[in-house]
Order: structure tokens, then sequence, then C-alpha cells
């Protein structure tokens, strides 16, 4: 387990020893193209863990198979105790234990903000639609948007449906959080609101795995950083010596890429 | 410095400025005629080659329209009032029009199809309008039995042992819930299928031997008229919008028998006239029964004509479900909820909203179409139209009974068309 925390917040973030996601040797085919393979990893309660890699490395498809949004060929992912196979129910009880944050938020045009984030709630975990709306005003409170709940999507802008699609998932209650690339579709002045909400998340010791090339985001909060290449794990390290002193030539090259200009 | 203070010398309105006319230019008519009707030299000239035409037109058909004669009881009757003078003869409506409406069904009954037409308003409401009271819907799913029971009349328990079919389809849904959804609802479909075909006919006739409870019947040949039309029109557009979602969701499964089954079936019906479809209705399908069975006309070109709209429906819809993008899928998956969830609540509200204007399409195309009926032999408004004419009193006349027929026909779809604009404004969410 990590040990070396350098932010000053990081402190407050604790990893507990339970494993919340565990991967071995996991494999996994499009077709014939072979775009994940051997994958070994594990995430232990309360870890904030930040993929990154060049395009078509394979980044959302590792993240997308642990809620199974697809599925992998090889070897074995049990998330939470519980292991994903072609068994409909575990795949069910995974994903309302998983959150997850998609690029393009993914929010349902034909709902209003309130509604978007208690469906869920009230379907899948059969809260009374009075509790559910209250966690949902709790939520997006949290998220600082409790004023736009009975927008549309469509009336709110991308920073604004990001936290909304954050909040949407945080009603659940999930015990880990995805997010696959969150800030790269949003104009930067967005970018900073969205960050500060996982920021504050990851404070509150929610076990993340996020997709991002923010690496500013990476330093302040991630204490493991993940370097795939080619369907692999190349380089994994807490951010510090992840950043300075980068161990592999693929991962000296792809950072002098990202932070060369 | 003296510049400036040039700028800002101070100044105070004493009078205020009246509100003043655009010039004329820009009002009202001259505008609107200048903008919409001679905006160019090609629209000038197709404004006038308009006007030419609906004058002609009026000039032609004033006359007619004017001197119509509402009271005569033959046409004969109508050409000596008309004396020589162009007139529509709309007395053969004035006469016939009960006939036109319901057909041979018995005059002293005709408090029943009313009845169901106003109570069918009652049901449909809650589907159609948000502002309707939703226990009302209650009431929806109990109207089919009940307009079938005031339609044909007979014992009470036909339509109540009918019903009871889908409480035993439910059962058997609720007996086989362990066993997978497949096995679940094929096994429900049969449980309901065996009951309908072999349990109900002796089941109804137990019960009503033992308690005869039960109103006029009234056969499906004394039918006719805008009440067929109606009753088929109704009950294609009400089941074939359901099987149609089940049909294209068939479609885009992954499992290859339901996927197949669909295709075959969509492919099929598309590919085959609605006609043969009513022939094969009325003639064929007495060789594939089991001899004996009186399986009535009008169920049967009910059951012809759903399928047949189903199937445009079905690839109606899927346009809908293609036209949604994958990330709405993913996100229902990603809160766990289960695919009929994700249906229901995610993908089939957006697909349909998306497809209005073809649904609604496909029940225009339905309702004009159960005039294809006279064919085989039932008495549509046209073939009432037909045997109306064939009778001495009103030989030679047309007009007149085709421009009535088409415009109470006009009125429905058009009703319809409004109502699918309505609904369209209604479910605008995307703020595009
Ligand atoms: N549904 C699919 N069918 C076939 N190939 C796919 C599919 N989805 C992704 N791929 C391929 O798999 C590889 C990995 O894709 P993935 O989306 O995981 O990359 P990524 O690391 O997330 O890239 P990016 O940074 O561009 O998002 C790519 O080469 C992509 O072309
Ligand atoms: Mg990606």
């Amino acid at each position: 387990m990590e040990t070396t925390n350098t932010a000053v917040n990081r402190s407050q973030m604790t990893v507990s020893d339970e494993v919340a996601i565990q991967i071995t040797n996991m494999n996994k085919w499009y077709g014939a193209f072979h775009v994940l393979r051997d994958i070994d990893m594990t995430v232990h309660r309360g870890e904030r863990i930040v993929i990154c890699g060049p395009s078509g490395s394979g980044k959302s498809t590792l993240i997308r198979c642990i809620n199974r949004l697809e599925e992998h060929q090889k070897g074995q992912i049990i998330v939470d105790g519980t292991e994903l196979s072609s068994d409909l129910k575990n795949i069910d009880k995974v994903r309302s234990e998983v959150g997850m944050v998609f690029q393009h938020f993914n929010l349902f045009p034909h709902l209003t903000i309130l509604e978007n984030c208690t469906l869920a709630p009230i379907w899948v975990r059969k809260v009374p639609k009075r509790e559910a709306e209250e966690t949902a005003m709790h939520f997006l409170e949290k998220v600082k948007i409790p004023e736009q709940a009975h927008k549309y999507p469509g009336q709110l802008s991308g920073g604004q449906q990001q936290r909304v699609a954050i909040a949407r998932s945080l009603c659940m209650k999930p015990r880990i959080m995805l997010f696959d690339e969150p800030t790269s579709a949003l104009d930067p002045e967005m970018i900073k609101e969205v960050l500060d909400t996982m920021i504050q998340l990851a404070e509150e010791g929610m076990t993340m795995l996020c997709v991002t090339h923010e690496m500013g985001f990476a330093q302040a909060v991630a204490n493991r950083v993940i370097f795939m290449d080619q369907g692999q794990i190349v380089e994994q390290n807490e951010p510090y010596e992840f950043f300075n002193n980068p161990q592999s030539d693929r991962t000296k090259l792809f950072l002098s890429q990202i932070l060369g200009h | 410095m003296s510049d400036t203070h040039a700028q800002t010398v101070p100044f105070v309105r004493d009078t205020m400025l009246p509100e003043a006319e655009p010039p004329a230019s820009e009002m009202g008519a001259v505008k609107w005629i200048r903008e919409n009707l001679f905006n160019g030299w090609v629209s000038a000239v197709l404004t006038v080659l308009s006007i030419a035409v609906v004058a002609f037109l009026v000039y032609e058909l004033f006359p007619w329209f004017a001197n119509s004669v509402w009271n005569a009881n033959s046409l004969t009757e109508c050409r000596q009032i008309l004396d020589g003078a162009t007139g529509a003869c709309w007395a053969v409506i004035r006469v016939n029009w009960l006939q036109l409406i319901f057909g041979f069904y018995p005059p002293d009954l005709y408090w029943r199809p009313i009845l169901a037409f106003v109570l069918l308003i009652v049901a449909v409401a809650p589907v159609l309008f948000p502002a309707a009271p939703k226990n009302l819907l209650y009431f929806s799913a109990v109207y089919p039995f009940l307009a079938v029971w005031l339609l044909w009349g007979g014992t009470i328990w036909g339509v109540l042992v009918a019903a009871m079919g889908f409480g035993v389809g439910y059962l058997a849904l609720r007996l086989l819930g362990s066993f997978g959804t497949l096995i679940q609802t094929g096994g429900a479909v049969i449980a309901a299928l065996v009951w309908w075909i072999l349990l109900a006919a002796p089941i109804i006739d137990v019960l009503s031997a033992a308690l005869p409870i039960g109103i006029e019947a009234v056969p499906s040949r004394e039918f006719g008229g805008f009440m067929i039309s109606i009753i088929i029109g109704v009950a294609g557009i009400a089941l074939s919008l359901p099987l149609g979602i089940l049909l294209a969701l068939g479609r885009q499964s992954n499992m290859p028998l339901i996927k197949g089954v669909s295709v075959v079936f969509i492919e099929f019906i598309r590919g085959v006239p609605l006609i043969t479809l009513l022939f094969t209705a009325s003639l064929l399908l007495n060789y594939f029964l089991p001899p004996g069975t009186n399986f009535d006309l009008i169920l049967r070109v009910i059951i012809m004509v759903t399928l047949f709209a189903t199937a445009y429906m079905a690839e109606v819809i899927r346009g809908g479900l293609a036209a949604l993008p994958r990330g709405q899928y993913e996100g229902a998956d990603a809160l766990g909820l289960d695919y009929w969830k994700a249906q229901r609540l995610i993908i089939m509200p957006q697909a349909l909203k998306i497809s209005i204007p073809g649904i609604v399409n496909t029940f225009i195309g339905l309702f004009k179409d159960t005039t294809l009926v006279v064919f085989i032999g039932l008495l549509d408004p046209i073939g009432r139209a037909s045997a109306i004419r064939a009778t001495s009193d009103w030989q030679g006349i047309y007009w007149e009974l085709f421009i009535f027929i088409g415009a109470v026909f006009w009125v429905f779809c058009f009703g319809m068309s409004r109502y699918s604009m309505y609904l369209e404004r209604r479910l605008q969410t995307d703020h595009r």
C-alpha cells in the first residue's frame, strides 16, 4: 500500500487494507483485436487512482470492464466481493454499487435534473420518492447546483451537466466511482468546477478510478498513477515519483508530450 | 476640457414623444401582401395563377353547393326540386346517415355503440392528456372488455372469461419466476393461449348456463358503416403500438432466435399487400382453423389489420431507437437499471418521442385502410355507400356520398395529426 503522501489535504484521505476491486490476468478482445492484455490490478478501499496513456491504449475499455459495460473474455474481475460473469444478477448488483461518470455526461434529456437523480434510487434501490428527492437535493447542493433541479439537462452548461452526472451517480450511494475523461468535453473555464467536485469527493474517502489527462488533478489527489499503452499497464507509481522520476521510455515520451507544451 | 464638457451637457426631456405608426409599407396587410404574395416576379405570377384557379373552382362549384337539396326521398325527387339546375342532393345523407354510421345494427340498440363511443373518449383521456386524472387508467384497462360486451352483447361471461386469460398469463408469469425471462414469458403466453383457445368456450358455457347474465346479442354481420371503421381502427391502433414496440425490440435483440423471428415477420408482412391478408382472414383461415370453429370475421380482420400495422410500427420505432445515442443505453446500464426498466424509463420515452410523426402516420394509414374491408364483404362506409347507390331510389348518385365519407375520415385523421403536433410540443425538453 502507498505510504508517501505529499499533498497537504491528502493526510485526511485514508486507504484501508480492504480490497475494493481485484483484477487478475484479465484479457479482452474486440473481435480479433487484443485490446487489453494481462491486466493485474488491486484497488483498495479509499484509493484514488488516475489512469493515463495515449489515445487508443485501452483506458476506457479497462474501466468499462469494471462495471461490465464491456465484457472481458479471460481472467477475473471481482468488485466488492462479487465476481463479474455472465450472471445478470451479479452485473446489476455491481452496477448499483459502482458509479460511473462519462465524457459526454449521458444525462437523460427527457427528464429534469431532479428526475435524473431520483430515477435509479427509486427503480433500482426502491427508495420512496420523497426520500430519493431529499437525497438528490442533498447531492445537488453538494455539487452546487440545487437551483437547477427543475430544469432539463439541455438548459445547463457542460460543466453543470457533468456535475449533475456526478450527483446522479452519488445518489445511488456507490462505494466506488469510475470517471472516464470527465473533463475532456468541457471548455477550460468549466473544467475547474468539475475537478473541484471530484477533489471534494476524494477528500471524503471515495474509492475512485479516473481516466484523465488532468495532471494537476493527479498530483493533487491521486495516490497512484497508472500508465497504459497498447492495452497493457506499463508503469504505476505514486504521483510524485511518476511525474518526476518515470522509469519506462514510453512513460517518459508520453509525459514529455502532454507536459511539454 | 471644454470639449468633454460640451458632450456631456445636461439634458432633461420636458415633453414625451407619442408613439408613432410605422410607415404604411411596413405595416399590416400591405407589408404582408408584398412579402408573401408579390415577392419577386415568380411569386407574383404564381399568386395570380392561384387566384385564377381558385376563382374558377368557386365559379364552377358554388352553384352546386348553393343549390343543395336537403329534403327529398330519392334522386328523382331531388331532380324535380332542382328543376334542371345543378345542385347537390344532400338528402341522400339526410335519409341514410344512420345506416352510414351503424350499418344494420338494430336501431333500438343504437344506444350501445353510442355509449361505447362516449366511454372510449373517457378511456383514452388519461392516455392522451396529462391533465386527466390518473385513476382513470384503471377504467382504460377495463374498457376493451366493456366495449366488446356493449357492441356484441350476449352473455357477460364471454368477456369476463376472456379477461381471465390475462390473469392466467400473469399467474404463469409469477409461478415461473425462477426460470429466467425467456421461459417465463413464453410460459405465460402459452398458458394464456391455452386458456383462450381450449378452456374458454366450455367454461363460458358452464357459467352462462349456471348464471345467465347478458344483454341481447348482435352478430357481426349486422355491424357496418363508420362504426366498423372505428372499431377496427381503434383496436388496430391500440394493439399495434405495444406489439410494434415489442417487435422493434425483438429485431434489435441479440438472441438470434428472437431476432430472426422478428425480421422474418416484419419483412413478410411488409412485403404483402393488406388486401391479401384480408382475403386470407376471410377465406383461407377457415382451412387452417379446426372445423366447426366459428371465428368472428371482424375479429379476424382486426387481427390482420393489427399484424399489418405492427410491422410498419416496428420499423418506425426502430428508426427512433437507432436515433438514440449509445450513451443513453450506457447511462441506464451504469445506474443498474435492468433491460426492461431501461427500456421503459429511458429508451422508449425518447425513441417514441422521436417516432411520433411516423407513428401517427401509420395510425392514419391504418384508419384509412379500414375501408379495404369492403372487399371481403364487410359493409364499412364505402360498402354502405355502394349499397345505397344500388337501391332504385338513389341510383346514379355518388359525389355527395363520397364527399361525406371523405369529410368524416378527414376529420378523424386531421384530429390525429393535430394531436401529434400538440404531443411533440408538449414533450419537447431537449432545448436544442
Ligand atoms: N466497440 C469497439 N469495437 C472495436 N474496437 C474498439 C471498440 N471500442 C474501442 N475499440 C478499440 O479499442 C482500442 C482501445 O479503445 P479505448 O476506447 O479503450 O481507448 P482509450 O485509451 O480510452 O482512448 P481515448 O483516450 O481516445 O479515449 C482502440 O484502438 C479502439 O479503436
Ligand atoms: Mg477513452
